[in-house]
């Protein structure tokens, strides 16, 4: 199972009067299996809403539960994928993904198997022995999707996770991540910025306020994902172009500029 | 520096630093500005070392004296690394032990390793307990100092990526901590390395019976000024040597875990 849950989640940075107000009235339910952006201006809080799932920030009001517990702590049945990788630097390919296994009380054999299953599914084989500092942008990136993937985990958070990389790696790792999800599907809770990625990837989108971070709206995508059979096409630029996707990308822009208006009033 | 010096550059410019240095020496020296008593030339400096390298003076030669000098040297210094580097770095962590120890830590450092001289005769005598101990006291703040460092200055995201494995404090202090903290923990080793040995004349006046520091002060009641000089030379020469195998375990560690070059 992997059920995330906001319930009237409010977050202020400092004091409770005079702090900053990064988050308020979060209400939002993730389904099992779910795959959810979230998308927003800068600095609207959405990295704080996957902060809190991942249990490295408490809400200020409110309540975020994964399968109906509260969150006190990280933990890896929520495994995160971060912008900057987090790879350990002084660990190989193979350690970096063994690191969370060896918690788990797993028998080296069954470790060793996982490893290679994921290796093997993420294109990873031969840079096994590999230090992170040897490797590409996008193959790091991997790297980290593995390590957060061999651990099984019931919730996949993923923090803007390829927000680094350059246009082409980061398509190629849009469409790998799609094959990932549809091969296992996981709950994913996903943070961007790029209304594209967000569109191309998830089931529903949702879009934040500007700070007090508030959800405006969220979109059912996966209807009209299945209604036009967006999966019949293999890439990327061919989905891009249907006119049920542009319609969506446009619509979520508009409520984005909104905010970004807003701003400057 | 806008231009690249290279590593021939370099040596060639400290050889220069050198011999400016031997040249000035020799000429105040030899000027009868100061009587040769006060101020041995380089020459009978050079003379009186190689003639203790191979004639006794104190009780054994010179290479005796280091090799008594670096042992008790060796012990403090190891000592010093082996508390003082899981001190650091359990410091960095708890939160809790950083509040106990570092308002009683940073009064202690400031005391010079010399004033414990009086405690270590009284405590250990002459036995090898006290030079150790004031190595120790030396060689301990940086070792300490530098390995807190390091674990306060770790990524936080890759605390965040240990945490959230679900890795316990024991694994993330070894695994990620640590190695983190590599660099800083050498360069406080090195630090360390020079304090301790600096120490080693102080400690050695408490040591009847070997060791450089021990030889220059027979050399100073002797009025054997070139001894002491000799002395002063070895001990450069040793430090000296010290500091770049430190550098070189320093780069072999970078080059391995690939950062550096």
């Amino acid at each position: 199972m992997g059920v995330i849950q906001f319930k009237d989640v409010g977050k202020i940075f400092g004091p409770k009067t005079t702090g900053f107000k990064a988050l308020q009235d979060i209400n939002l339910e993730i389904r099992d299996k779910e795959f959810v952006a979230i998308v927003g201006p800068s600095g609207c809080g959405k990295t704080t809403c996957l902060r809190m799932v991942a249990g490295f920030e408490n809400p200020t009001s409110g309540e975020v539960l994964v399968d109906g517990t509260p969150i006190k702590r990280p933990g890896p049945n929520r495994a995160v994928v971060f912008q900057q990788f987090a790879l350990f630097p002084w660990k190989t390919v193979y350690d970096n993904i063994d690191m969370g296994l060896r918690n788990l009380n797993i028998a080296r054999r069954e470790r060793e198997e996982r490893i290679a299953d994921i290796l093997n599914l993420m294109n990873l084989t031969q840079y096994a022995g590999h230090f992170p500092h040897q490797l590409s942008g996008g193959m790091q990136q991997r790297v980290a999707i593995a390590r957060a993937y061999v651990l099984d985990p019931d919730v996949l958070l993923m923090d803007e996770p390829f927000g680094a990389l350059d246009a082409q790696t980061r398509v190629v790792m849009q469409e790998e991540l799609v094959r990932l999800a549809r091969k296992n599907p996981r709950t994913v809770l996903f943070i961007t910025h790029a209304v594209e990625e967000a569109v191309y990837l998830a089931d529903r989108v949702a879009i934040m306020t500007r700070a007090p971070g508030r959800i405006k709206e969220v979109l059912d995508v996966a209807s009209i994902r299945n209604a036009e059979n967006w999966d019949s096409h293999e890439k990327i630029e061919d989905v891009m172009d249907l006119e049920s996707f542009v319609h969506l990308r446009t619509h979520i822009w508009r409520s984005l500029r909104e905010e970004k208006a807003a701003q400057h009033v | 520096m806008n231009k690249q010096i290279t590593f021939a550059h370099s040596i060639g410019l400290g050889i220069l630093g050198l011999i400016c240095f031997i040249g000035l020496w020799q000429g105040l020296a030899s000027s009868d500005i100061v009587p040769s008593v006060f101020l041995p030339s380089p020459l009978e400096v050079y003379d009186r070392f190689t003639t203790l390298l191979e004639r006794r003076f104190a009780g054994a030669t010179l290479p005796g004296h280091l090799a008594a000098s670096f042992q008790r040297f060796a012990y403090g210094f190891i000592l010093a690394a082996l508390i003082g580097i899981p001190l650091g770095l359990l410091m960095g962590w708890y939160q809790v032990l950083d509040e106990i120890v570092s308002p009683l830590f940073d009064a202690l450092r400031f005391v010079a390793p010399i004033a414990w001289v009086p405690f270590a005769a009284l405590w250990f005598g002459t036995g090898i307990g006290g030079p150790i101990m004031i190595i120790f006291a030396g060689a301990f703040p940086p070792c300490v100092i530098n390995a807190y460092r390091g674990a306060k200055f770790v990524d936080p995201r890759l605390i965040e990526a240990a945490n959230m494995l679900g890795t316990p404090s024991h694994r993330v202090i070894r695994e990620v901590l640590l190695p983190s903290s590599v660099p800083s923990i050498i360069s406080g080793l090195r630090v360390s390395a020079g304090l301790g040995w600096q120490s080693l004349v102080g400690a050695e006046l408490i040591v009847a019976s070997a060791g450089v520091g021990y030889m220059m002060v027979q050399g100073q009641a002797n009025v054997s000024t070139t001894t002491v000089m000799a002395g002063m030379v070895a001990i450069g020469l040793v430090g000296l040597a010290l500091d770049s195998a430190l550098r070189l375990i320093e780069r072999i560690i970078q080059r391995r875990r690939g950062l550096g070059q």
